[in-house]
């Protein structure tokens, strides 16, 4: 039988297939060429950047915890001009399309970082992190209010022509209404999940493990939970979904896409395997030659129920 | 770097709750410089633990040496590695010690941190002496490899059950002051917990001779991608930056680092 074709558009990003790697889980790139071909991904997808440098937060950033990990990195990072001039030579090189994953503070900061990027070569698109749990000022703040998101992807929609993919909060009473205003607001696509807020406590000593008291929860654990947000966010969604959230095998990328995603990203298995989004690549061809399927776009949104 | 799956040939009880664990690891033994650190995947928690890193304590081939510490569920699952099983790791990482001694090396180990010390004395080309320091007897650890390179060696324990009673720290000084007495300058190389290496480095700013430590920190990818491993570090025009000890150490010079 002829292979399937696995060739997704993220709105308007055009991908070989439907795989990328999740912001913050594979640095920019570079750091992990020498441990897979990163030129077989369907886009790659950076670590958070603002308008200047920014330190992130102290030490330590992580905690492992049953069934995944809690950070709470800060979006340390070189700054839009920085990132431009240090990574895109070889994110260029690769030929594979670059997602972009901007925050700020100010809807202002947003709408500039998004213009410098305008006219990069090799950018595809911008992922809005509005849902970040680690930045007090930034991030999170625009994601769980639906009028403040909305207002943001506007702002940000005038600087730029570029595909905007608006990352929503996990954390909202329901996800329909952010969807539907990110899209009015003019997202092209969207992104979802991002780390759940969360906590750990050392009981020895009673302090929080994590130097920011709180972070973002990551990993298998919260793959059911992602899952279900993707399926409802479907449903009111007009634009293309990219699904996240703890996949560790072909098979939780496979339910992304049979809950309604067109993509998907690999974020904390990254880590523990660098291979896994090459071998979700593999599984998802597997799956639909096994049935019967011609191109990865008949998968999407095909969930049985009833 | 590369990430491949390394075979067990043997693994060895040391003293109580130390392991010496020998993978067949190919290449990824042949490139490995004294200093660096493998990145190794949990056996029987492949899905779900992140990586344990750990210095290469020796090579031989394409064997690769790590001797360890069982200290929690990764450690202990990997105490229970039988000769032939497979082992993923991603090595070899980080910078390693520089390998070319101003002076008389002076090697000071806390507890595990011998590891890449016994590498560093195989292949420096000048014999010094080791300074081995523990709680107690058991973790102090081997110091025949040491002694069968023609390296001299002296041991520290805090409850005195072996060797000299008190930190390790106390026998540098010694060591420090002989040297200096004799005319001759000393290189230092540490490996252990902070308080030891932060110490050790303020004796090198002291005595004016280098010293180069390597940091233990908690890590997730090990390559340099996730900036959970991030160091506060001075450069010699006096700026600060934020290291990844991953990726740019674990190995510093004592000047280099912001306590
Ligand atoms: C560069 C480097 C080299 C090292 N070399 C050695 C060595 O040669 N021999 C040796 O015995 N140990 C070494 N360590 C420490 C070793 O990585 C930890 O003891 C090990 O990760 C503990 O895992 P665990 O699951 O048994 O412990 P747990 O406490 O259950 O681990 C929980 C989490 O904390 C992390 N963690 C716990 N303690 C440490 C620590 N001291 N350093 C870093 N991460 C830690 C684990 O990786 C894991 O993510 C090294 C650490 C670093 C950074
Ligand atoms: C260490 C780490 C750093 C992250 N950094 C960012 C970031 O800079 N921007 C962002 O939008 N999401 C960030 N995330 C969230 C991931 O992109 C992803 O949404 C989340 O981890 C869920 O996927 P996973 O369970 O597969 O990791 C980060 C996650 C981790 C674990
Ligand atoms: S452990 Fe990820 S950057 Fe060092």
């Amino acid at each position: 039988m002829q292979e399937a074709d696995l060739r997704v558009e993220l709105g308007g990003i055009r991908m070989n297939n439907p795989v990328t790697v999740a912001s913050g889980t594979f640095g920019y790139g570079k750091e992990y060429a020498e441990l897979i071909d990163v030129t077989r991904l369907g886009a790659i997808t950076v670590k958070g950047i603002r308008l200047q440098p920014w330190p992130g937060n102290p030490v330590p950033r992580h905690v492992e915890v049953p069934g995944g990990m809690v950070n709470a990195i800060g979006l340390q990072g070189p700054g839009v001009d920085g990132f431009v001039r240090e990574y895109m030579p070889f994110l260029r090189g690769t030929g594979v399309p670059v997602i972009v994953n901007i925050w700020g503070t100010t809807e202002e900061e947003y709408a500039e970082v998004a213009r410098r990027l305008s006219d990069v070569e090799g950018v595809a698109g911008l992922e809005l992190n509005i849902s970040c749990p680690n930045v007090k000022e930034g991030g999170h703040a625009f994601g769980t209010d639906p009028r403040t998101a909305a207002s943001l992807v506007a702002a940000v929609r005038r600087a730029t022509r570029l595909p905007l993919m608006p990352k929503l909060a996990p954390n909202v009473p329901d996800i329909k209404v952010f969807v539907r205003a990110a899209q009015e607001a003019g997202a092209d696509a969207l992104a979802l999940i991002n780390t759940l807020p969360a906590m750990v406590i050392d009981i020895e000593t009673r302090r929080p493990v994590l130097a920011n008291k709180v972070g973002g929860l990551s990993g298998p654990a919260i793959h059911p939970v992602a899952v279900k947000l993707v399926w409802e966010a479907a449903q009111a969604a007009t634009v293309p979904i990219l699904a996240m959230g703890g996949i560790m095998e072909p098979g939780q990328a496979i339910e992304f896409l049979i809950a309604g995603a067109t993509a998907v990203a690999v974020g904390t298995a990254n880590f523990i395997d660098p291979t896994t989004p090459l071998r979700v690549i593999g599984g998802i061809a597997d799956y639909l030659r096994r049935h019967g399927m011609r191109s990865v776009k008949e998968l999407t949104g095909s969930l049985i129920s009833g | 770097m590369m990430d491949v799956s390394g075979s067990v040939i043997r693994q060895t009880p040391l003293a109580a709750g130390y392991w010496s664990l020998e993978l067949e690891a190919g290449l990824l033994a042949k490139q490995a410089r004294p200093g660096q650190f493998v990145h190794v995947r949990v056996p029987r928690l492949e899905q779900s633990a992140l990586r344990r890193p750990f210095s290469i304590s020796g090579v031989r081939g394409g064997v690769l040496e790590i001797l360890y510490k069982t200290v929690g569920r990764g450690t202990g699952e990997m105490s229970h590695l039988l000769p032939g099983d497979a082992v993923q790791v991603i090595g070899p990482l980080g910078n390693g010690f520089p390998l070319e001694p101003r002076g008389v090396p002076v090697l000071v180990a806390g507890g595990y941190g011998v590891a890449p010390l016994s590498f560093l004395a195989s292949r420096l080309g000048r014999k010094g002496v080791l300074l081995a320091g523990g709680r107690s007897a058991g973790d102090v650890l081997s110091t025949e490899g040491f002694e069968r390179l023609g390296w001299q060696v002296q041991m520290a324990t805090q409850d005195g059950s072996r060797g000299e009673k008190g930190l390790v720290t106390v026998l540098l000084d010694k060591e420090l002051l002989r040297l200096k007495a004799s005319g001759e300058q000393a290189e230092l190389y540490a490996c252990g917990p902070d308080g030891m290496l932060r110490a050790v480095g303020e004796r090198a700013v002291a005595a004016g001779c280098r010293g180069w430590l390597s940091l233990d920190k908690h890590m997730v990818c090990g390559v340099g991608a996730c900036l959970a491993c991030v160091q506060k570090l001075r450069r010699e025009d006096g700026t600060e930056w934020i290291g990844r000890v991953c990726h740019d150490g674990p190995v510093f010079e004592a000047r280099e680092i912001v306590w």
